[in-house]
């Protein structure tokens, strides 16, 4: 019930805010999509990246070429990107298997220093340091909806397909499978498990919806250049992932929400030093919420049920609460 | 809470309009002026791989502050709001986006980079919103019948290129060429305006092209490989970096060819003295600003109003950095158009006004360089002039080169 009214505020906002604060909002939905893959990788499967801003910038380029060579419909190339970014996930993800840890989050983020020079080096299709200009895609079937509304809308369709299939696969047979590589290998394997095989799918899905947020903020920006997908790019959304709550669902939406907006307001509270006063942000929050937003909302959660019912057992540790074990 | 700041503003404009006895009557776009003041909004990379040009938002801060110190525009003073955007475009369109709908500013000036500018092109003439002066050196702001909103400022890399070929051509008719170039935009852009300047001939006389990569460590081999060439004459395409070791290099394999060394790297301090005066001497360049490291403009009027200006306004600011400079004049420029449009704030009018400067100067330019647009013509400074260096400074010569004269 609570998901229903959560969905019901969210088609309602395009209707309440200005077009601007929509199209904030439509980045919070893409960035969340791109956190929630690397939560899969991070927090559920325990394999760090530092490198998830060169698979969005693979669906972004994508994306962006089909729709300025090809003219694709831009719906089409969200799926071409998906599968593209799935592939080249899972490939990337088999060297990656004889990395652990740090050794694998220096990989990662080798990938996210490379692709934007590569980019520049295929000028003939990504238009090299210019990038490419793409136009807006207008609602369709004569919906009276002027493009951010109806951008936002397509994002937040793609978000709950995204997150339902993502609580599907997690929540089953098969994310346990995953969740039991990353608190113990050898366990895992002794139980019959195939961590390379899940590792590397792990990777490659975690990829893919890293790739279609990528190609839905090419359409929601309209221009595609190496210049926007820097390594910043690659730290904050890991930034997002840590704020949110790694081992979380629902944490890639409050870590979109910070990652968004946090920024412009250190922007208007100092202009002089506005990274010192995000700095002084992430650690407070690092520090009153050591398992992320989604796992401080989680314990209060159950804080409040305990006072309520006297003799209650002691709380199921869940994976949201846990944060992932070192490697 | 902005509807209601919105609301407060809606009644103060009211009351205000009322209580004085002669209403202004307003055109239909008048966004982002009010009777006291103007907004102007802006883009800077004070953070991110590009901040070192940062420096040029802050000193526009400095000189509008300046101006509001001393009675504003027409009575009004200017609120200069300027956000961060890292050079990454979708930061740049989140922010333009802000300034416009959210901040509604009157228009935008000086949003800095090739990139981040090509992002929000579209958008601002969608919006129809002045976008003026925007700080690159690429050649496609100046199309005003596709984007009759946005106007570039300086000189572009093609029509610098151009400058050196029709040099070459007119002094140097035999010679053989050899150029570097950095392999990007950049450089294809001045390689671009100098093989086309030399037309035909040009096939003939360049005899080798080198290129490298911004993130290479040296350019030895490359300028070894253009000495072997038997090139005379040296096109030299690099940023400081690179065009000091080129200098030096040339100097010790003992090369001697006329070199050629784009605008970009015509700093005293940051090219020629670190690269020697001696190995220096004789290098040839286009200018179009007063280099403010070059010692003959020490008394010039023009260049102590700018220190005397940094001094008071802007203390942190470096009296090296040829970007503070660069500020300052087009900051000043962008108070000209204001004036010009007198009580008329509307967009129509501020971006007609800014398509209608005839022969302005500005005290960093160099004498006689003049700023004319129109509405044709988006591109206000067009004109160059060749300087040699003399082991001190560097000396002016021949006529100023007029892109559109075609000389």
């Amino acid at each position: 019930m609570g998901l229903l009214f959560l969905a019901g505020v969210a088609c309602l906002l395009p209707f309440v805010f200005s077009n601007f604060r929509l199209f904030q909002f439509t980045q919070v939905g893409i960035y969340a999509i791109a956190i929630l893959g690397l939560n899969m990788l991070t927090g559920y499967n325990g394999q760090f990246s530092l490198g998830h801003g060169a698979f969005y910038a693979v669906g972004a380029y994508a994306s962006a070429i089909m729709m300025d060579r090809w003219n694709v419909h831009y719906g089409w190339t969200i799926p071409v990107a998906a599968v593209l970014c799935l592939v080249v996930g899972f490939l990337f993800g088999l060297p990656a298997l004889r990395l652990e840890g740090l050794y694998l989050a220096l990989a990662t983020f080798s990938l996210a220093l490379a692709v934007p020079q590569i980019l520049k080096y295929f000028e003939h299709w990504t238009g090299g340091s210019q990038g490419l200009v793409l136009s807006k895609p207008n609602a369709p079937f004569g919906l009276r909806l002027n493009p951010d509304q109806w951008l936002y809308f397509v994002t937040l369709a793609v978000l709950v397909v995204l997150f339902w299939l993502a609580a599907n696969l997690l929540r089953g047979r098969v994310g346990r499978a995953i969740v039991a590589i990353r608190d113990n290998h050898l366990a895992a394997e002794a139980m019959g498990i195939n961590t390379s095989l899940y590792k590397s799918l792990v990777f490659g899905v975690s990829a893919a919806y890293t790739g279609v947020a990528g190609a839905l903020s090419a359409s929601a920006i309209a221009y595609v250049a190496p210049d926007s997908f820097n390594v910043f790019l690659s730290i904050t959304l890991l930034i997002g992932s840590v704020i949110g709550g790694m081992a979380s669902i629902s944490g890639a939406v409050f870590g979109a929400l910070f990652i968004q907006f946090v920024p412009n307001w250190a922007q208007d509270i100092s202009k002089a030093a506005p990274w010192a006063i995000f700095g002084v942000f992430l650690i407070v929050f690092m520090y009153v919420m050591p398992f992320g937003i989604a796992g401080a909302i989680r314990l209060l959660w159950i804080r409040a049920r305990r006072s309520r019912v006297a003799l209650s057992p002691e709380p199921r540790e869940t994976a949201a609460t846990r944060a992932p074990s070192a490697t | 809470m902005t509807f209601t700041r919105k609301v407060l503003a809606v009644v103060l404009a009211v009351g205000v309009a009322v209580a004085s006895l002669a209403p202004v009557v307003f055109a239909q776009t008048v966004v982002g002026v009010t009777a006291t003041e103007i907004k102007i909004g802006n883009t800077n990379p004070y953070s991110g791989p590009a901040s070192a040009y940062g420096t040029i938002g802050k000193v526009i801060g400095a000189y509008f502050k300046k101006v509001n110190d001393e009675g504003g525009v027409n009575g009004r003073k200017i609120n200069y709001i300027s956000y961060d955007d890292g050079y990454a475009p979708p930061k740049t369109v989140e922010m333009v986006r802000k300034l416009v709908e959210s901040d509604q500013v009157a228009l935008l000036f000086q949003t800095l980079g090739t990139p981040p500018n090509t992002a929000i092109h579209k958008y601002v003439n969608q919006q129809k919103v002045p976008h003026l002066f925007v700080a690159t050196g690429a050649t496609k702001w100046n199309d005003p019948k596709n984007f009759p909103w946005t106007m570039g400022y300086q000189p572009n890399y093609q029509t610098e290129g151009r400058v050196y070929a029709v040099d070459v051509l007119k002094k140097h008719p035999n010679a053989k060429v050899g150029i570097l170039y950095q392999n990007d935009d950049y450089g294809k852009d001045y390689l671009k305006g100098f093989e086309d300047g030399m037309g035909e001939a040009g096939k003939k006389m360049i005899v080798l092209k080198q290129s490298y990569e911004v993130t290479d460590p040296t350019i030895d081999s490359q300028i070894v490989n253009l000495k072997n060439s038997g090139a005379t004459v040296f096109f030299n395409i690099t940023i400081p970096k690179f065009a000091v070791q080129a200098i030096k290099k040339a100097h010790d394999i003992g090369w001697k060819p006329v070199h050629y060394l784009n605008n970009v790297s015509s700093s005293l301090a940051t090219v020629l003295k670190p690269a020697g005066l001696e190995a220096s001497k004789d290098l040839i360049t286009a200018l179009y600003m007063k280099e403010v490291t070059d010692p003959q403009w020490r008394n010039d009027k023009g260049f102590t109003d700018w220190v005397a200006f940094m001094k008071k306004y802007y203390p942190e600011g470096a009296l090296d950095d040829q970007a503070n400079a660069y500020g300052y004049n087009v900051a000043m420029l962008m108070t000209i158009v204001l004036k010009q449009c007198g009580n008329d704030l509307s967009r129509e009018n501020i971006i007609k006004q800014a398509a209608s400067l005839k022969n302005v100067e500005l005290p960093l330019l160099l004498p006689g360089i003049k700023i004319n647009t129109s509405a044709t013509d988006f591109a206000p400074i067009e004109q160059e002039q060749l300087a040699r260096f003399n082991g001190e400074k560097w000396e002016l010569y021949g006529e100023i080169f007029d892109a559109f004269r075609k000389n």
